[in-house]
């Protein structure tokens, strides 16, 4: 964890995150995040190499659900709240620019 | 193509990795309750996970896990414990703005399925992840580019998919449309899927790179938007030979992502591996670990039905047929073996049963009209020389209209009576004396004479001679 | 000690008719309309609803009916809750509005053990904070202080039981963000083990730390809120499928033969007179028949780091949803990258957008294995650290707040010490164990210090027991 996290990385990861930033909010990032990030090398000093993650705290295993229809959400009350609903689907503007 | 056993161009040979999307027939989504059904009303099947709604959980499909787990054993994978991976990049159809799919332990892996000529191609792995909504594109001719808009549908949202990766095994595109093939009769006579290219039900993405025989692996390319087998093929020879003219050029492949043009029969850049997204790929926090268990994995493993490989075999054996002839593919396809069998262990007549086997069938599709019974007996009249194959015919197409019913009682009402070698042998000698040129040109060796003779013996026999017995007496008397 | 009726007896009273539903709910809309412009503890006062369900309920008892155990009782929600059809924000611009089509599971439990909602909270947006102060809609005052901050991130909801708005409220923690805020206004709240209530209908801030619970006037409350929520939900894949245990034989069963521990090497940090609180807490345990034993969890310290790791990249998935395709808020753009980016910018507030950037740091390629990936292996130590300590005691006491509630503005220059403040809170939510503050002392101008106790998974009675009697000794339940 010895890397600075710099400007460069804090614009790629606000582009991977879609979050448009100003200058100001770009450089303000990047103090605070090279802050915690030079905070956060405390693990640095622990032999993890043996020990198995854990990406659960109450580890359970298979649950599942029958294969048998639920109630479906209401059609009109979802659409109301959608910023752009045309012909009882959700409208978007040109799908450019985008990873697919 | 000159020769679909090969393929080479310039000196190089084509590799090829097929990566199959098939969705899962059942009754409700991978991780939600709505109906797992197609063309309803937009946004009618529904629900917070579906929608990626703030506050929605996923809990996974039983159901859907017993497909998966049908898939990986009927292409010979191990099936193992396995973990869900949240897969992250934006798009509007993606309604969390990840999908959950699998990532570090996949359900089935290490399979194989076998092609003709014994080419087996590798399975490096079959898991489940969840399908995307559906865009429509406004304007712009329907495509992306230059749309004013689009409208999405979750609908689809959240399906049930299985994604079966090959390993690049694949050396022809007559290779890949046999394993897509191969691979969609089996999804079907397992019920997972009903697996339509046409439909959207099976996807296909070819990954396609060349090299000179021996050496190392090119650099590939992802080929998208292959709506059916024959796209496939097409689709595949013609990236393998842009990539061989661009190194032929000296120039490097990039790698990326193209998109298969039907229409003028070319694959274009779709996006280039700088414009890949980081998927940054974690355990997904909010499902727990699948593991099926031996008692589980027996079971699915215990109840699979034959697949088409092993019909192939079972037929060609009980028919005589070889295993790779057309007709037998034909009927195994057609998913007739099983009557085809029942009738020969009933009756036997094994060679005229496939010759029948598809009027059996007529217009019922799935369902024989006569019963294997029915069939058994009237196949052993005619092997049995008790019936013409025209008499035979004409016998199987009322059996067709009526659902069946005894063909030696439907033969008597039809007069259809078996013509016994001395009442033959008369009507032989007629026709001799009838017509002593014909004779004398048979005789001569002159083979198309016989079609005189044998003529005027259905003629003065209205037909109730059997054509073959006719021949093989004059061909006695010659000497 | 709160002077506040408490929920039993609320619920009580009603339910016999001693008084009236509306008469309670009332009375509380009676405390909010005098103090909430000062506190602004709600984000949304539902008084029309309340009092129309109040009715109800009277309407109900008054024929005969049971209601429920927590009839009549006027409940706050914190505003990351679903509830449908009443706007649910999670005090974020992005939300503004937003109604849910569904509740959440512990709402709908809520509703129908006789509840009365008088009110959606405020909080940290997104849950993401130790102050209240990063509320896109202003902060909530400490009722007891009002120039300082009532905690995060569910301030709101400690506030409204604090200032008898409410007789209880629901809150979520994710690091400590119902047991920090509880400390610093001096009421009950509890972190159950993760899994023993739904998150159903929680708005997810990180899926494998956030739990929903209690903020109450006192322990026994505590206990009967949490009986009434917690229970397995099949539609959460993480909901634990055993038993909630029953608490209330706890509440009076004292600490005699319990062994109580004390973390030797506990982080240092807390102030002098949070130290002193917690050494006093020990004598109180000691002299009513506990034992103590001094413990060592070396992970402890590590905690914080883990935690910044863990909780942000889950936050950075949890939150891409929000791109106004489905619902919310969305700026107007040419295409749909534009409209993501200048939605989400405009959108979060800095302290949201600062987490989802680390989280995604931490989780993209290259970086995952040094960041994220460690971080959950550290988890796992912390996880080791406790379960040997738990080999020699039954329950842990630790400061829950370093501090005090502190002055608007203290801690907002540096993320640092804000984050600090969850120093002794984060290790629960890591390995999810249960833990939960309650008022024991006070500190500079007689502000309330909140004690911790910790107690192993599903070892909610236990800590009840040791809550209850540090509540006793620090001067007696209330009626």
């Amino acid at each position: 964890m010895s890397e600075q996290i710099d400007r460069g990385a804090v614009k790629r990861v606000a582009k991977l995150a879609r979050l448009e930033l100003s200058d100001a909010e770009l450089d303000e990032a990047t103090t605070r995040l090279a802050g915690m990030m030079a905070h956060f090398a405390d693990i640095d000093a622990l032999d993890l190499d043996d020990v198995e993650p854990m990406t659960q705290p109450y580890e359970l295993v298979n649950v599942l659900r029958d294969d048998v229809p639920l109630e479906t959400l209401d059609h009109d009350e979802v659409l109301a709240a959608a910023p752009d609903a045309t012909d009882g689907r959700f409208g978007v503007p040109p799908i450019l620019g985008l990873d697919l | 193509m000159s020769d679909p056993a090969t393929w080479t161009h310039e000196g190089f040979e084509m590799v090829v990795g097929l990566e199959v999307h098939v969705e899962l027939a059942t009754e409700t989504k991978l991780f939600s309750g709505s109906p797992n059904r197609f063309g309803d009303d937009p946004n009618t099947n529904i629900d917070p996970v579906s929608l990626g709604l703030p506050g929605a959980l996923p809990v996974l499909n039983r159901q859907a896990v017993e497909l998966a787990m049908r898939i990986g054993l009927a292409l010979n994978c191990a099936v193992q414990s396995c973990t869900f991976a949240r897969k992250n990049y934006f798009y509007p159809d993606m309604p969390k703005a990840y999908q959950i799919s699998q990532y570090d332990r996949p359900l089935n892996i290490d399979g194989h399925l076998e092609i003709a000529d014994g080419i087996v191609i590798g399975v490096e792995r079959a898991h489940l992840e969840e399908d995307t909504g559906k865009s429509t594109h406004i304007g712009g001719s329907g495509r992306i580019h230059g749309s004013e808009g689009s409208l999405i549908d979750f609908n689809r949202a959240g399906v049930p998919l299985v994604e079966i990766v090959s390993r690049p095994d694949i050396r022809t595109p007559e290779q890949a449309r046999q394993y897509v093939n191969e691979l969609r009769a089996i999804l079907v006579e397992i019920g997972a899927s009903d697996a339509r290219m046409e439909e959207g039900s099976m996807r296909v993405d070819a990954n396609v790179s060349v090299r000179r025989p021996g050496e190392e692996f090119g650099t590939r390319c992802e080929i998208k938007n292959v709506n059916s087998v024959r796209s496939l093929g097409r689709a595949i020879d013609y990236e393998a030979r842009r990539q061989v003219a661009l190194i032929s050029d000296g120039e490097v492949i990039q790698q990326e992502t193209r998109h298969w043009d039907e229409g003028d029969g070319r694959t274009h850049t779709l996006r280039t591996k700088e414009d890949a997204d980081d998927y940054r790929y974690f355990p997904d926090p909010d499902l727990v670990p699948l593991d099926p268990g031996d008692e589980w994995i027996n079971t699915v493993r215990s109840q699979l039905p034959m697949l088409p490989a092993a019909r192939r075999i079972r037929l060609a054996e009980v028919t005589g047929q070889a295993v790779d002839s057309e007709a037998i593919a034909t009927v195994v396809e057609r998913r007739q073996d099983d009557y085809v069998v029942t009738v020969v262990e009933i009756g036997g007549g094994a060679e005229r049963v496939l010759v029948h086997v598809k009027e059996a069938f007529s217009e019922q599709g799935s369902e024989p009209s006569v019963p294997a019974a029915d069939l058994a007996a009237l196949v052993a009249m005619e092997v049995g020389g008790e019936l013409t194959s025209t008499q035979t015919k004409t016998l199987l197409g009322d059996l067709v209209e009526q659902g069946g019913g005894d063909p030696k009682a439907m033969a008597a009402s039809r007069g259809f009576e078996a013509m016994d070698t001395s009442e033959l042998d008369g009507f032989v000698d007629d026709a001799i004396a009838a017509d002593p040129d014909a004779w004398a040109k048979f005789c001569a060796g002159d083979g198309r004479a016989v079609g005189a003779l044998v003529g005027h013996v259905m003629k003065a026999s209205r037909g109730q001679a059997d054509g073959k017995a006719v021949t093989a007496i004059l061909i006695s008397r010659k000497g | 000690m709160s002077t506040f009726q408490s929920a039993r007896s609320i619920a009580a009273s009603v339910s016999t008719g001693g008084s009236s539903a509306v008469d309670v709910v009332s009375q509380h809309l009676a405390r909010i309309e005098e103090r909430e412009e000062e506190v602004h503890a709600f984000n949304l006062l539902l008084r029309n609803e309340a009092l129309q369900s109040a009715e109800r309920i009277d309407e109900r008892i008054a024929a005969g009916e049971q209601v429920g155990p927590l009839a009549g009782v006027p409940i706050a929600l914190k505003d990351n809750l679903c509830t449908r059809g009443i706007p649910t924000t999670c005090s974020s611009n992005i939300l503004d509005g937003w109604r849910p089509p569904y509740d959440a599971t512990v709402v709908s439990r809520l509703a129908d053990a006789g509840a009365v909602f008088v009110g959606k909270t405020n909080l940290d947006e997104f849950a993401m904070g130790s102050s209240t102060e990063n509320s896109a809609f202003g902060p909530t005052r400490n009722p007891l202080d009002t120039s300082r901050v009532p905690g995060g991130s569910s301030g709101g909801s400690a506030a409204a039981v604090a200032a008898g708005f409410s007789a209880m409220s629901l809150g979520s923690d994710t690091g400590g963000s119902i047991r920090q805020p509880a400390a610093l206004c001096g009421v009950v709240g509890v972190k159950p083990t993760y899994g023993a209530v739904s998150r159903l209908g929680l708005i997810a801030f990180a899926s494998s730390l956030d739990q929903i619970g209690p903020f109450t006037h006192d322990v026994a409350d505590a206990a009967l809120l949490l009986e009434c929520m917690a229970g397995h939900d099949p539609g959460d894949s993480t909901s634990i499928p055993q038993p909630f245990p029953s608490l209330s034989e706890s509440l009076d069963r004292g600490v005699a033969g319990l062994r109580i521990g004390r973390i030797v090497d506990l982080p240092s940090g807390a102030d002098a007179d949070v130290v002193a609180s917690v050494d006093r807490a020990f004598e109180v345990l000691a002299d009513a028949g506990a034992e103590i034993i001094d413990v060592t969890i070396p992970a402890f310290t590590y905690g914080l780091t883990a935690y910044y790791l863990i909780a942000p990249a889950e936050a950075s998935s949890n939150l891409a949803r929000y791109d106004g395709v489905r619902f919310g808020s969305r700026v107007e753009a040419a295409d749909t990258n534009s409209m993501y980016m200048a939605t989400r910018g405009e959108g979060f507030g800095p302290e949201v957008k600062r987490r989802i950037m680390l989280g995604t740091y931490a989780l993209s390629a290259g970086y995952y294995d040094a960041y994220y990936g460690k971080a959950l292996k550290v988890r796992r130590l912390m996880a080791e650290d406790f379960a040997t300590a738990y080999e020699s005691v039954d329950a842990l006491v630790t400061p829950a707040s370093p501090s005090v509630a502190f002055p608007f503005g203290s801690k907002t220059s540096d993320p640092l010490a804000m984050y600090l403040c969850d120093t002794y809170t984060i290790p629960s939510n890591l390995i999810g164990h249960p833990a939960m503050s309650v008022p024991f002392g006070a500190g500079e101008n007689d502000l309330p210090i909140g004690v911790q106790v910790l107690a192993p998974a599903m070892g909610e009675p236990t800590m009840f027991a040791v809550a209850a009697e540090l509540e006793r000794s620090a001067g007696g339940t209330h009626v």
